[in-house]
């Protein structure tokens, strides 16, 4: 588990963890937190944050040099091997030790065991993905697979855990800039092109769009002046709030569909209400297994919200393009005629199997329990194409610690709340905590600060106020917080919103910032505005 | 695709049930015996998600050369076996734990399979002379082992207490509690691993309690509900629940449940919605789920007044 809070953030995926851990599989946590999960790993490598690709690379190393790699799966389904293998040399475990904080043998016991395992996954969440270096991160850990066969199958594999119930499935129906549905390059592959513009009578142009952080860029740049929202909170979800808000505002013409009047909608200039789409409607999602799954309208939505696609297909009517009232299946059965890799998913055969992992090719198919098997076909013409090993290397977090800033804020989810809070929030549980800037023992006894005090901190973008909690799971120089209450506390006013060029995603789980203890004006406007909240 | 699966191949097994000849996979219990053969086999403590804990005995039968009757949800089919699961001392037998189960436990909201096995086995809880008065808040909770005086005789014995409501996401009925273990189960290493509950007292004493008996705010417990969703006599369920029932407005008749997906983080945890007059009024999930196993989080089974209150606000 390497930067996956899974006990918290994926609760029920865990369950399948601990039965594993019954059973006696080793699990090793990598988390700068010793957090919920890492409590139940056999060893917990406490990393600092954004120090991955060290410790990636040192494991590495020390599995080549132990000659513990796998060498035929090498030779026969990967290339750029030797390129890896000169460029993890430079990471010995001493340096690894040196950037990430964790003790040489530990690193040299989790390298170990993992080459060694008959069976051996890696799972990770946004601890690898939000950084500035995201991608290089999941490189380094793919890597690390190729490296001990741990790919392909059976048992072994690579795991990104999903954050929202339909992420996959967003990215599945070409929710991506550069792909069409069904993973089909909008830039690379002319013939899926050409399938798509055949069956909607326009063609499709080769050209990838902008993802999400680039589209702010544009916002910046007064290329993009008009954005339809459906579902997105970016107000409160977005790092850097002020500037985030401040683009949006001056957007010509901002529409937002959603089921809650969020932070967002507020600033919209039009806002559609639509309908819960697990609850108030019928259609498909796709789980972190790539497990497509029938979501049914159990509950009549409230009178003036209406099915998102209802409005989607008035939004085309009055652009003067007639779609028919299509259902949901109607469209499932376009994405089945244009996306080869649901193909063989009818919602008849969803419905008897109670969901489908893709790729499902054809009627006989039931699906696909695991992926990249071919890379172990004996016949070269079934392996296809190796997978590359890519040469990765030590980027430390942008937001750099300093004497001005040298407290290290990382942000994550707790059990019983969700994102931006806009569901999870209007629920009542006993497990809801408000909103606390969590420091280290060490550190809040050297403010002088005491749980509840109020705390100032600061960041290079701006600055917040909140309640202080001494939280024994951090160490020295880490301090934590959750973005579940933005109206509390505005955590994204202190994140940078620099992103990685490779996914767009912003460091959000690397800030520094400097912690004061807040005026009593200060602290008194705090508890005034928080205290209104409740009411 | 090559699929390397790594479990033997699993021989079949021939035992005799009733003078019948059954087959079954290896490894495969009597009671999946019993079930193959639609023999209805009452049980209480099993539930397919949950590892059989041999504590109700109302699934026992009988085992030719066996000494003593075996519980059928645990004891593994082996060739050979002559099993008899409708001979007099298997009925009697049942028909005991039965009585005594619902002469000192409030069964009136256990499911109809339970209600027809009562009817079936001729169970008559009254026979034992009307129930003794509840014990007070508390009481039982501060019961300690070695102090049981036998009771005079002149009533039915039995585990009726106030109801423990502590905290805003599920109540504690233990007037309904037939100690089952399969809340301890589920909290504890067959799903949950959170060990906020376990059977605390000795002999008729016995209960399930929090650590020294603590309110569950002040317990380890992380309100998945899971205990909620085993419970087979209604002494765990949601406040939102019980309120309706005390209120009198709790309808099964007028409910419908609609299967869907968790709307939270990417799991894909397969949700069972129960809805009545167009308002979410329970979640469960069904146990057969690949996924779940019939157990969820604190958002699944409680996350869902979002889509409630909308509707609330027209």
């Amino acid at each position: 588990m390497w930067g996956s809070n899974a006990r918290e953030a994926h609760p029920i995926f865990f369950h399948h963890v601990l039965k594993g851990i019954r059973n006696g599989a080793k699990m090793y946590a990598v988390d700068p937190r010793r957090s919920s999960t890492a409590k139940w790993a056999d060893a917990w490598l406490g990393i600092h944050v954004g120090s991955d690709i060290s410790l990636a690379n040192a494991i590495a190393n020390e599995i080549i040099a132990a000659g513990l790699v796998d060498e035929e799966f090498i030779r026969r389904a990967t290339v750029n091997f030797e390129a890896y293998r000169e460029a993890v040399a430079r990471y010995p475990l001493e340096r690894a030790e040196r950037d990430s904080g964790v003790p040489r043998e530990l690193i040299r016991q989790l390298a170990h065991d993992y080459a060694k395992a008959d069976r051996a996954q890696i799972c990770w969440t946004l601890g690898i993905t939000e950084h500035h270096n995201a991608a290089d991160n999941v490189l380094a850990l793919i890597n690390l697979s190729l490296l001990t066969g741990h790919v392909g199958k059976y048992g072994s594999g690579l795991v990104p855990l999903r954050g929202q119930n339909n992420v996959q499935g967003g990215g599945d129906m070409g929710a991506i800039p550069n792909k069409l549905a069904g993973f089909q390059d909008i830039e690379l592959d002319e013939a899926a092109r050409n399938r798509f513009g055949a069956k909607y009578g326009v063609p499709v142009p080769g050209k990838k769009g902008y993802h999400l952080s680039q589209m702010f860029d544009a916002m910046e740049r007064g290329e993009l002046t008009c954005a339809y929202v459906i579902g997105e909170n970016p107000v409160s979800s977005e790092a850097d709030t002020h500037h985030t808000r401040k683009l949006l505002e001056g957007l010509d013409c901002l529409v937002v569909q959603d089921i809650v009047m969020t932070e967002t909608a507020k600033v919209a200039d039009v806002v559609l209400p639509g309908t819960a789409s697990w609850c108030e409607s019928e259609g498909t999602v796709t789980n972190s297994e790539r497990r497509v799954q029938r979501v049914r309208k159990a509950v009549d939505p409230p009178a003036g919200a209406r099915d998102d696609i209802w409005i989607i297909g008035e939004l085309a009517r009055r652009l003067g393009y007639d779609w028919g009232d299509p259902t949901a299946e109607d469209l499932w059965n376009e994405v089945r005629e244009l996306s080869p890799m649901h193909r063989g998913m009818s919602f008849e055969k969803l419905e008897r199997l109670g969901g489908i992992q893709w790729p499902c090719p054809d009627e006989e198919s039931q699906g696909t329990l695991f992926l990249h098997a071919r890379l172990w076909e004996e016949d070269p013409a079934r392996r296809g194409a190796p997978a590359p090993f890519h040469v990765v290397e030590q980027d430390d977090p942008l937001d750099t610690l300093t004497a001005e800033y040298p407290i290290r804020l990382t942000t994550g989810r707790r059990l019983d709340s969700y994102n931006t809070g806009a569901a999870s929030n209007l629920y009542v549980t006993p497990l809801r905590q408000p909103e606390t800037l969590n420091l280290s023992p060490e550190d809040a006894a050297a403010l002088g600060l005491a749980d509840d005090e109020i705390a100032r901190v600061t960041s290079r973008r701006g600055s917040i106020t909140a309640p202080v909690r001494a939280d024994g799971t951090l160490r020295e120089g880490l301090a934590f917080m959750t973005l579940h209450f933005p109206e509390q506390v505005e955590t994204n006013i202190l994140t940078l919103d620099t992103w990685d060029p490779k996914s767009g995603t912003a460091e959000f789980k690397a800030t520094a910032i400097r912690v004061e203890r807040a005026t009593p004006e200060e602290a008194a406007a705090f508890w005034e505005r928080t205290t209104s909240l409740e009411v | 695709m090559t699929s390397v699966f790594l479990e033997t191949p699993r021989r079949l097994v021939d035992v005799e049930i009733d003078g019948q000849a059954v087959r079954v996979p290896e490894g495969a219990t009597l009671l999946d015996a019993c079930r193959a053969r639609g023999i209805d086999t009452p049980t209480l403590c099993y539930l397919e998600n949950l590892t059989p804990v041999n504590v109700c005995r109302v699934c026992v039968v009988e085992v030719e050369g066996s000494r003593t009757l075996v519980p059928s949800c645990s004891r593994t089919a082996e060739a050979g076996m002559n099993v008899h699961t409708d001979s007099e001392r298997v009925r009697t037998s049942r028909k005991m734990v039965l009585e005594f189960l619902a002469s000192s436990a409030d069964v009136s909201l256990a499911s109809a399979d339970v209600r027809r096995w009562i009817a079936s086995y001729g169970v008559d809880p009254s026979r034992y002379g009307s129930p003794a008065p509840d014990a007070g808040a508390g009481e039982r909770d501060a019961a300690r082992p070695g102090e049981h005086h036998a009771p005079a005789g002149d009533a039915a014995a039995t585990v009726g207490q106030p109801v423990k409501v502590d905290n805003e996401a599920y109540v504690r009925d233990y007037s309904r509690c037939i100690l089952c273990y399969k809340c301890v189960e589920a909290c504890g290493e067959d799903a949950q691993h959170t060990f906020a509950i376990a059977v605390a007292g000795r002999g008729f004493e016995a209960r399930i309690s929090t650590e020294y008996d603590v309110t569950l705010p002040d317990s380890a417990c992380v309100y998945c509900g899971n205990c909620i969703g085993v419970c087979p006599t209604g002494a765990l369920m949601p406040l939102s629940e019980y309120a309706m029932r005390q209120a009198g407005t709790w309808d099964e008749s007028r409910q419908t449940v609609t299967s869907t997906i968790c709307p939270y983080c990417g799991v894909g945890c397969n949700v069972d919605l129960h809805v009545q007059d167009n308002t979410i009024v329970k979640v469960t999930s069904p146990l057969d789920s690949e996924v779940t196993h019939g157990h969820l989080c604190v958002k699944g089974r409680f996350g869902f007044e979002f889509v409630q209150r909308r509707r609330r606000e027209e």
